[in-house]
């Protein structure tokens, strides 16, 4: 025991040092260093401001090609938008009608009959199936981006790494596929989607510079709050619930010594 | 060894009322979300209310719109149907209440309690009795007939004749156009 | 000990009910006054801890499968709606997957103790087979239930478990025609319900996730049961010689289990609030496509030493049997160590190979976390992390098969106290 266990755990905590770090050139870096205010496990909380130009970026560069389909407009009074606002959003919208009367859903030109958006509807798509989508994206199928930040490895930090990762050279010897880009982030570092942001791609209505760094930094906070809009509340109540079981603890502990005081 | 303590609670015992009580507030506040999860969830919530367009119903027709899961008859009345509404006397209504959700409940069943606009009928849709859907512009009170036992209902949705025990209800509706409605 | 019982109705109701259900007699005699050894350690608290972590899961289950759909168009969608749209949906699903995680190390920490104290020895032979039955039951159970969210993990886990029974083609290639499938595929096709895992795949291990936890819970009784049969074992190993060995089970084990289970809830409660996904897999919130299968397929942490070992055997069959004869194996444990002391607090050159093998578990699980191709650079020279796994697998079959049976016949155990109490009081005055 005095010898085995401290060789054990030593060679437990040294075994994952010597695993393997391929220095290849197509295997990807790891996310840049980054940490969010979100990310602090106790007391993290969105900046509603934030989370309002990283839904502005989504919709005006992102809504293009990757649908948001978890996330209904009555969900974004969780970005601080006011029923209003919410309301305005949604008619905005143009949401696949039901068929009509005469059991249409599509218009003499071949377009999707629509209708605007109520609260209740979910953000439309932009292609109306995975082929749809496929045909305008080379083949390739952008993804929904609802739990985009949860399915990635690296969470938050990776997908900000992929989204400001573009316009490096690549290595001399680099062979970038056709139709592909360069992202040192990406598995095989050729990614399908071109580089999505760009200076000034859109306009902050609170007067941010929208640099690319900034833009990616909102979107990937307003796509962190879509994968799990209830953070908040959970990091809330996990501190309310840990302080409980704290005292309880205590009480517990004090009825343990009183009950068995006299047993030693 | 062991001292048993026989007499009553002494400060002693205090810790084991103060852990116990602690515990059971514990289990009491643990118990809540796994009854409110049967509670409407915010997407169903979010269904609560709709607003619906009614400029291209013709006079003397329906249409019917689904509200929380439920039918709900639009109906534009014509004069006639309007006039003869107005003149049925409360003697002759079996259920004297409007029940109307907009208007307190001991409102009386007048055509004026059971619409906002007098060309616009709109009740839920759901026999009173067990819970059918009446056929419109039918039986003899030029209103709803209900087909699973018989019920008849007028122009304004009240019950004349047959085991239904009370007039079609009004949901809470609102104009918030000339001709769009919002309801619930 | 099953001794009379000391049980006595206060009131009119309540003798009415022990003339024709005592069960009040029943919960005193068994969980008030008990008679269990007064030196129970920490290491003794995870029964009752096991018994709150399965009421858990049955509980936030049942509300769960109130909102889930069984079908692999809307599976995801169902539970996603259940994180984002259900009134405190997402604490229960938390609570339901980190909770499989807390059940796990729960049981593991269970089952080393009764490794260590000689828990499985005469005459609680059946009460270790019964656990062990529980543990396998366990294990089917989380793998049914890993499936559900029909994830990208979900989807390829039941893919490649299931393919698992293909290997029994080797033993009967053809049932039938030359044409017919092999005795592996056919179960394995009967398994699924058609050609590929798909809908009537889901379905079923819905059925089968939502029953096996009752089967549990009637496992544990019999469980239980056995227990109170001999009575609990306890650190020393040496049996209770008499009453003053023991006290009543309430108040000195219903407070010490109540503290130490609250300790294991506040653990629980910070996975569940601040690290939700810390033990589960992004692949996870992929929906399940089958034409693309993840780079790394991986189980939870709780099946990684199982999954190394299957690794590390290259041939499909003998795999598949090292596999489920590392489980197997367990059954064995009253009968292959062959030590006349139980506590290995007194047998210090088994104690050593305990720990070793503690230690092997680790290793294993974390190789099972790794790529399959991948490699450690120990000075110069690459070891494909194969030849740890294939040593430590031999590890695992030599302590049980080999070492076990063989160091209980030469060591020389330490003296053991004379008896519980004399231990305690031994104890108390060293103390002073």
């Amino acid at each position: 025991m005095r010898i085995a266990l401290p060789l054990a755990v030593m060679f437990a905590l040294i075994a994952p040092a010597l695993a393997d770090d391929a220095a290849n050139t197509t295997d990807p870096l790891p996310p840049k260093e980054v940490s969010f205010p979100f990310q602090g496990t106790f007391f993290g909380t969105y900046d509603r401001e934030q989370l309002q130009r990283g839904f502005q970026v989504y919709k005006e560069v992102c809504s293009a090609c990757h649908s948001l389909n978890r996330i209904a407009y009555h969900d974004l009074d969780g970005i601080g938008f006011d029923a209003a606002q919410i309301k305005a959003l949604a008619a905005a919208a143009k949401i696949p009608a039901e068929p009509n009367d005469k059991g249409e859903t599509y218009d003499s030109d071949g377009q999707r009959l629509t209708r605007p958006g109520i609260p209740a509807d979910t953000l439309p798509a932009p292609f109306a199936n995975e082929k749809a989508a496929r045909a305008n994206n080379n083949g390739a199928l952008p993804p929904d981006l609802s739990v985009i930040v949860k399915a990635r490895e690296g969470g938050a930090a990776y997908v900000y790494s992929l989204l400001s990762g573009f316009g490096q050279k690549p290595p001399p010897g680099f062979h970038v596929l056709a139709n592909k880009y360069y992202n040192p982030y990406f598995a095989g570092r050729n990614i399908s989607m071109p580089p999505p942001l760009t200076e000034g791609a859109v306009t902050y209505s609170d007067g941010t510079t929208a640099s690319v760094d900034q833009e990616a930094k909102d979107v990937v906070t307003f796509l962190s709050w879509a994968s799990e809009p209830k953070m908040e509340e959970r990091k809330r109540m996990g501190f309310e619930v840990i302080l409980f079981l704290l005292a309880l603890a205590g009480l517990l502990y004090l009825s343990y010594r009183r009950v068995w005081r006299d047993m030693h | 060894m062991a001292t048993t303590n026989t007499a009553e609670p002494t400060r002693r015992d205090f810790i084991h009322i103060a852990t116990g009580t602690v515990a059971a507030v514990g289990v009491g506040l643990a118990a809540w979300p796994f009854i409110d999860q049967m509670n409407p969830s915010s997407a169903v919530l979010a269904l609560s209310s709709v607003e619906i367009d009614i400029g291209s119903i013709q006079e003397g027709q329906q249409s019917v719109f689904m509200w929380r899961s439920k039918p709900v008859f639009v109906r534009r009345r014509t004069k006639k149907e309007i006039a003869e509404a107005e003149a049925v006397s409360m003697n002759d209504l079996p259920d004297k209440l409007a029940r109307n959700l907009n208007l307190p409940e001991d409102a009386p069943a007048t055509d004026k309690n059971r619409i906002e606009k007098p060309d616009w009928l709109i009740v839920i849709g759901i026999c009173t009795h067990l819970g059918c859907i009446p056929l419109n512009n039918q039986g003899e009170f030029g209103g709803y007939l209900c087909p699973c036992h018989g019920s008849q209902y007028d122009t304004a949705g009240r019950i004349r004749k047959g085991p239904a025990p009370e007039n079609l209800a009004v949901p809470p509706y609102a104009f918030i156009g000339p001709t769009k409605i919002k309801i619930g | 000990m099953s001794g009379n019982s000391t049980y006595e109705p206060k009131n009119g109701l309540s003798r009415w009910l022990d003339a024709r259900l005592p069960i009040m007699r029943l919960a005193h005699d068994t969980m008030s006054t008990f008679p269990t050894p007064r030196n129970l350690n920490i290491w003794y608290t995870f029964g009752g801890i096991l018994t709150f972590c399965l009421g858990v899961q049955i509980v936030t289950g049942i509300v769960l499968a109130m909102h889930y759909t069984p079908t692999a168009a809307a599976a995801f969608d169902s539970v996603e709606n259940i994180r984002r749209e259900v009134n405190y949906g997402w604490l229960l699903n938390f609570i339901h997957s980190n909770g499989a995680s807390m059940f796990f190390l729960a049981v593991y920490l269970h089952m080393f103790r009764g490794l260590y104290y000689g828990s499985s020895k005469a005459p609680r032979e059946v009460l270790w087979i019964l656990g062990v039955i529980i543990y396998v039951v366990m294990v089917a159970t989380a793998f049914l239930g890993y499936v559900l969210p029909w994830g990208q993990m979900s989807f390829w886990a039941a893919t490649v478990i299931t393919n698992l029974f293909t290997s029994l083609d080797q033993i009967i290639p053809h049932l039938g025609g030359a044409h017919d499938p092999g005795l592996g595929t056919t179960i394995t096709q009967w398994l699924w319900g058609g050609f590929a895992v798909g809908d009537p795949t889901l379905n079923r291990f819905f059925s089968l996730h939502y029953l096996l936890p009752f089967v549990i819970a009637g496992l544990v009784v019999l469980h239980i049961w056995a227990l109170h049969v001999p009575g609990n074992n306890n650190p020393l190993g040496i049996d209770v010689k008499g009453p003053q060995d023991t006290v009543p089970f309430h108040p000195y084990y219903t407070v010490k289990d109540g503290f130490y289970l609250c300790l294991f809830v506040i653990l629980f409660a910070f996975l569940v609030f601040f690290a939700p996904d810390f033990v589960g897999n992004p692949d996870n919130y992929t929906p399940a496509n089958p034409l693309v299968t993840p780079p790394h397929i991986v189980p939870e942490w709780y099946l990684l030493p199982f999954y190394a070992m299957l690794r590390s055997i290259p041939q499909k069959l003998v795999g598949v049997l090292v596999l489920f004869g590392a489980i197997a194996t367990l059954l064995f444990v009253p009968w292959l160590d062959t030590s006349r002391v139980r506590s290995m607090r007194f047998r210090p050159l088994m104690k050593q190979f305990f720990w070793i093998f503690v230690a092997d578990c680790l290793l294993l699980g974390y190789l099972g976390s790794q790529e399959p191709q991948a490699v450690w650079h120990l000075g110069g020279v690459d070891v494909p992390l194969l030849w740890p796994a294939r040593i430590g697998t031999l590890y695992y079959f030599a302590f049980f098969w080999v070492i076990m049976p063989v160091i209980g016949l030469i060591e020389t155990p330490r003296p053991r106290p004379d008896s519980i109490a004399a231990s305690v009081l031994g104890n108390a005055q060293a103390a002073e």
